[in-house]
């Protein structure tokens, strides 16, 4: 396949940026998309030019690190998938591709493609969590009984791998979808349950700070979401805020 | 989360554009009963309908819904700009290639825009009947101001020069205003997060004919009076 790239050069955090065509050839059809980038990174260093910075790492679909804008959708034209398991047979030949760092004033660029997402472990840090005793008297996580749907609910909510689709594809940069996955999964489950309340409240109150958009419910995330999340997620966090704010003390 | 106070937090404002929108919706039904009452012809439709207006602005506890309305729509409004504005800056540098429709409804996307089209709409819908009624020098009959007179006279193309550019508007701006229901219905329920695998479904399939059947109805009254004095 031959084709035309359109990609985002952006020496750093205060460059303006641009956008650079490099023609490509001989892309294989079964290649990832991250495999394409390879082949024309080394095509650039090749040429003496400096090689296109992106993120990836496990390139099985798992630990959210790879990103891209790809033709106007977050991790492309495909569902259900990210850049590194989108293949290039999704492609025509002679297609122009346009390629774009994900795109929100939380998470500013430090190099091309590759975005600071470090905003994400902030709202993590303010309540994802559950606090354990680990002073020798841990019980048995299943001890606690959980009912099969529960679980299964929790769980697809926690499938979130935190890669920012979401933010990058809402046309309001919200991160609803990803703050309100994060709250269900503990949500759902009997150990969550102590700091329910101040969890969401907290989570809520960084995402603010770190300064994404509102969510008008476009549903946008939901489809882009290379993990499934859905909207209902977010309803379940609005449920939450709305009685927790109604019953904090402060 | 004494800093944050949930009149703060970003999920309070759309609480607010919620719940609005939704007593909004009340509004349009509330409405749309007494409009309807101009399809009823002659003398009997005039009083109905000047009994109805007359009831609508002096019976107080309508008064005090109609201030309730007045606030939700400022309201609305506000709210919807400082949450715009707030969204713009979310994302300063856009994308150059952005495919909107692949992932979410145009109505959806376009919120703002049909807003701004059903409030230019609003101002000159007040002017022309809500302001003469208030504080307009409109004839008397029977004890009553007579706005059924009004009413007709301004979609009649024999007295009424601009009827039939009145009568486009009017439809346009119902067309916006379907738009707009189609997901602002359904999205008040979410983010007040009512959200149900059973009702869900049900709220959405009832959003889409609200949508559909207030609008349509709304828009049926004018094209229907200015037919009938043609």
């Amino acid at each position: 396949m031959n084709l035309t790239l359109k990609v985002w050069r952006q020496n750093g955090p205060d460059d303006k940026g641009h956008m650079e065509t490099h023609p490509i050839e001989g892309v294989s059809p079964d290649m990832s998309f991250l495999e394409m980038i390879d082949m024309l990174n080394d095509q650039i260093i090749r040429a003496g030019g400096d090689p296109i910075a992106f993120d990836h790492d496990c390139r099985e679909g798992i630990c959210g690190m790879c990103s891209m804008f790809i033709n106007g959708e977050a991790h492309g034209p495909g569902r259900g998938v990210t850049t590194c398991q989108l293949h290039m047979r999704s492609f025509k030949d002679g297609d122009t591709i346009a390629i774009e760092p994900w795109r929100a004033s939380a998470f500013p660029v430090i190099k091309d493609l590759t975005v600071d997402r470090s905003a994400f472990d902030r709202i993590i840090q303010a309540g994802g969590y559950v606090s354990v005793n680990t002073s020798g008297n841990t019980i048995d996580a299943n001890a606690i009984l959980v009912p099969k749907v529960q679980a299964d609910e929790a769980f697809s909510s926690a499938t979130c791998i935190g890669c920012g689709a979401c933010v990058a594809s809402c046309k309001n940069a919200s991160a609803m979808l990803f703050v309100s996955a994060k709250v269900s999964q503990f949500a759902l489950l009997p150990q969550g349950q102590p700091e329910r309340e101040s969890r969401v409240l907290r989570m809520v109150e960084q995402m603010d700070k770190e300064g994404f958009g509102n969510c008008t419910n476009t549903g946008a995330c939901e489809v882009e979401c290379p993990k499934g999340i859905d909207l209902s997620n977010i309803a379940r966090m609005n449920r939450d805020f709305l009685k927790s704010s109604a019953k904090s003390e402060n | 989360m004494s800093n944050s106070g949930i009149l703060r937090s970003s999920l309070a404002k759309k609480y607010a554009m919620a719940l609005t929108g939704l007593f909004l919706c009340l509004f349009l039904v509330g409405h749309l009963v007494g409009n309807l009452q101009l399809f009823k012809l002659g003398e009997d439709g005039q009083m109905a309908f000047n009994e109805y207006a007359q009831f609508m602005t002096t019976f107080p506890l309508v008064k005090l819904l109609s201030y309730l309305t007045y606030a939700a729509v400022l309201f609305h409004m506000a709210d919807g700009i400082v949450l715009s504005l707030q969204n713009r800056k979310a994302r300063p540098v856009g994308y150059h290639v952005e495919k909107g429709s692949a992932n979410a409804g145009w109505s959806s996307r376009n919120m703002g825009i049909l807003g701004t089209i059903i409030l230019v709409f609003l101002v000159s819908h007040m002017q022309t009947f809500w302001y003469q009624m208030h504080f307009g020098d409109i004839p008397m009959i029977d004890g009553m101001k007579d706005l059924h007179t009004v009413v007709l006279d301004f979609f009649n193309p024999a007295k009424n020069n601009l009827a039939g550019v009145a009568v486009a508007g009017y439809v346009l701006a119902q067309v916006a205003l379907g738009f707009h229901l189609v997901h602002g219905f359904q999205s008040g329920f979410q983010s007040m997060g009512l959200s149900h695998p059973k009702y869900t479904p049900i709220i959405e399939r009832a959003g889409l004919a609200f949508s559909f059947v207030v609008p349509l109805l709304f828009a049926s009254i004018p094209v229907y009076l200015f037919i009938n004095q043609l």
